[in-house]
């Protein structure tokens, strides 16, 4: 169900948005001040009743998160906020970080007083400068009043520091063990678990690391309360809430990011807001982030059984089921970051898939033999198979190699590169051996529509 | 000859230093604090990170290996990054490409002669919805068409300013 929200984005059209004026003018930290007279198990039961299921991706109930801190320790605390935003499709923390700063630094308020952290450490991946200083900024304007420091709105005994650290440039950071060793100033390689974070995480202390979406939704959930928050969603019922960032872009008329109540549909992303499908027919959508299966545009839901929590969606389009975290899984892909990638029938699937194993082959950390290796393996095989070199036999020879990536990996990577791999060699199947079969001269094209930008290089 | 810090710069040293429990977790801003001076984490860099931070020479090899965006070689004074990733690809990221290479007579991955630009490309620049894009230096340029791209490029050829 399409209802638009303005909670996360109503300052976005304001000239200079990221002052702090116009976020007090709006009752910023109000919530982080009233919060901070809060006892901490009130703090993460309101968090708890929000249903916000993390916005990095893997769709982790929050609330959950906090609660897995130990509730009295001598040994200081962190939150750690992802804002690494690297997910190919993904696009909508940056815009939280250059347009509304202020959200983000009274959620880390809220959240430092939630889960008894003293510091909070905002890692932004280096490439965004303009990010990284709107953040600082709001950072010097916060703590100019008084909202940071050894006292923040004047409460004795929890001062709040709040820090941007700046990644290098790798998207396995945005794996939260990799991110705490890149914070650590080590390679950004992923840890084995356990232990968790919430047990030894930065510097080896009860961290807690939150995307930074999440951690700007904290004011709003704050100020209508946890359940309020909850019961914008239409999947409040599936432990779902409130609202969220939404993105489309690809084969798109208008691309951008939307905020929306969650248990909006693919179908009213792609044609409502996002315009509708540019160049052609739909062929297919990544549903969020380059990571989460494809999902072809006549797929249809299978979920004859009563028991089935896709029962109600039995025999619709797969477009008309709302994105939720355990409705897209019931599909076999996954919500993600909700960032969705539209590839129109001009688009060839080979080639789509070939742009997305390079991307992972480029981006293994190395560490584990299967991903490594793996992801190299695919990747050559798929570019021979867009040169028009490739066998049945070496097509078939994916399946098994993206097979032995699934599960045998310290982190999710490993499955956040074959699980793509199997969807987009499970849906266009016939278009794979046929591109095999006659050597690519059966693709419709390469990725990009002819009539882009006038981009007619001569 | 050993590594100096700018005067200026050694003030943000002390900045970045106050952030953290231990100094190991200032290795990779106090790394980005040289490379901006020199453009390239050279072996005498990574000898005076090493030392200021008491890590060993390894320890700064392995972080300066890991991230993209520590030049172990020396590179151009403007850096050119174009999108290729799946969004920006269906934008036409690939003719972009091509056409920077042809603009400035460079392979990518290559420094013009001139040493004035390094072409490169990136994976995914969280700019999806604003494709085909590329970053020059610490600038986005968005929704390009190909007559941006030469007005870009145009400027970093003829721009005599030291950067």
């Amino acid at each position: 169900m399409l209802k638009r929200t303005d909670y996360l984005t109503k300052r976005y059209g304001l000239k200079e948005s990221w002052k702090l004026s116009h976020y007090e003018h709006d009752g910023g930290y109000r919530q982080a001040r009233r919060v901070m007279r809060m006892k901490r198990e009130d703090i993460v039961e309101e968090a708890k009743a929000a249903n916000l299921r993390g916005r990095g991706g893997a769709g982790f109930p929050l609330g959950v998160k906090w609660g897995f801190m130990p509730p009295k320790s001598d040994k200081p605390h962190y939150l750690v906020v992802n804002a690494d935003e690297g997910e190919p499709g993904t696009f909508k923390d940056r815009t939280l970080m250059e347009l509304d700063p202020h959200a983000i630094i009274e959620g880390c308020i809220i959240g430092c007083r939630g889960i008894g952290a003293n510091t909070a450490y905002i890692y932004v991946r280096d490439e965004l400068h303009l990010a990284k200083d709107r953040l600082w900024g709001a950072i010097a304007e916060a703590k100019k009043k008084g909202y940071l420091g050894e006292r923040p709105f004047s409460v004795n005994n929890h001062p709040v520091e709040v820090y941007v650290h700046s990644g290098a440039g790798a998207y396995i950071c945005g794996e939260e063990s990799a991110l705490l060793n890149s914070l650590e100033g080590k390679r950004g390689e992923p840890r084995l678990r356990p232990p968790f974070p919430a047990q030894a995480g930065a510097f080896g202390m009860p961290t807690t690391v939150n995307n930074i979406e999440s951690i700007a939704s904290m004011p709003t959930i704050f100020a209508l309360g946890g359940d309020n928050f909850s019961k914008l969603s239409s999947l409040h019922d599936m432990r779902d809430g409130g609202c969220r960032l939404f993105g489309v872009s690809g084969h798109v008329k208008t691309p951008g990011v939307f905020e929306c109540a969650v248990g909006l549909t693919l179908r009213e992303l792609i044609y409502e807001l996002g315009g509708g499908v540019a160049g052609g027919e739909l062929l297919g959508v990544i549903p969020g982030g380059c990571s989460t299966p494809i999902l072809r545009a006549d797929e249809v839901v299978d979920a004859a059984g009563e028991a089935d929590p896709l029962h109600r969606w039995h025999g619709q389009s797969v477009l008309d089921v709302p994105i939720g975290v355990d409705t897209m899984r019931g599909l076999g892909t996954m919500a993600g970051t909700c960032c969705a990638i539209v590839l129109s029938d001009k688009a060839c699937p080979v080639r789509a898939m070939h742009n997305l194993v390079r991307f992972y082959r480029h981006e293994s950390c190395g560490q584990c033999t299967p991903c490594r290796e793996g992801n190299g393996w695919i990747e050559r095989i798929t570019s021979k198979i867009v040169a028009g070199e490739a066998s049945l036999d070496e097509l078939n020879r994916i399946h098994e190699i993206a097979g032995n990536i699934m599960g045998n990996t310290i982190c999710a990577f490993g499955e956040g590169s074959a699980m793509p791999v199997l969807g987009f060699l499970k849906k266009f199947r016939p278009e794979f051996e046929e591109y095999v079969r006659t050597g690519g001269t059966s693709s419709p094209g390469g990725l990009a529509l002819s009539e882009t930008l006038g981009l007619s290089d001569s | 000859m050993s590594f100096v810090l700018n005067p200026e710069r050694d003030e943000k040293l002390r900045e970045i230093l106050e952030r953290y429990p231990n100094k190991m977790a200032a290795c990779i801003p106090v790394m980005q604090l040289a490379q901006d001076q020199t453009g390239w984490v050279s072996p005498e860099v990574t000898d005076w990170v090493a030392e200021t931070l008491d890590l060993s020479t390894a320890h700064i090899l392995g972080v300066a290996t890991f991230y993209s965006l520590f030049n172990t070689e020396p590179v151009g004074q403007h850096q050119v990054w174009v999108c290729r990733t799946l969004s920006c690809a269906l934008n036409g990221a690939d003719t972009v490409l091509a056409h920077c290479e042809k603009r400035l007579g460079i392979r990518c991955g290559q420094t013009t002669k001139d040493g004035k630009v390094t072409l490169r490309t990136a994976e995914c620049l969280a700019s999806c919805g604003s494709g085909p894009m590329m970053q020059v230096d610490r600038a986005y340029h968005e929704n390009l068409t190909l007559e941006q791209v030469d007005v870009i490029l145009d400027r970093l050829t003829t721009d005599s300013t030291p950067d």
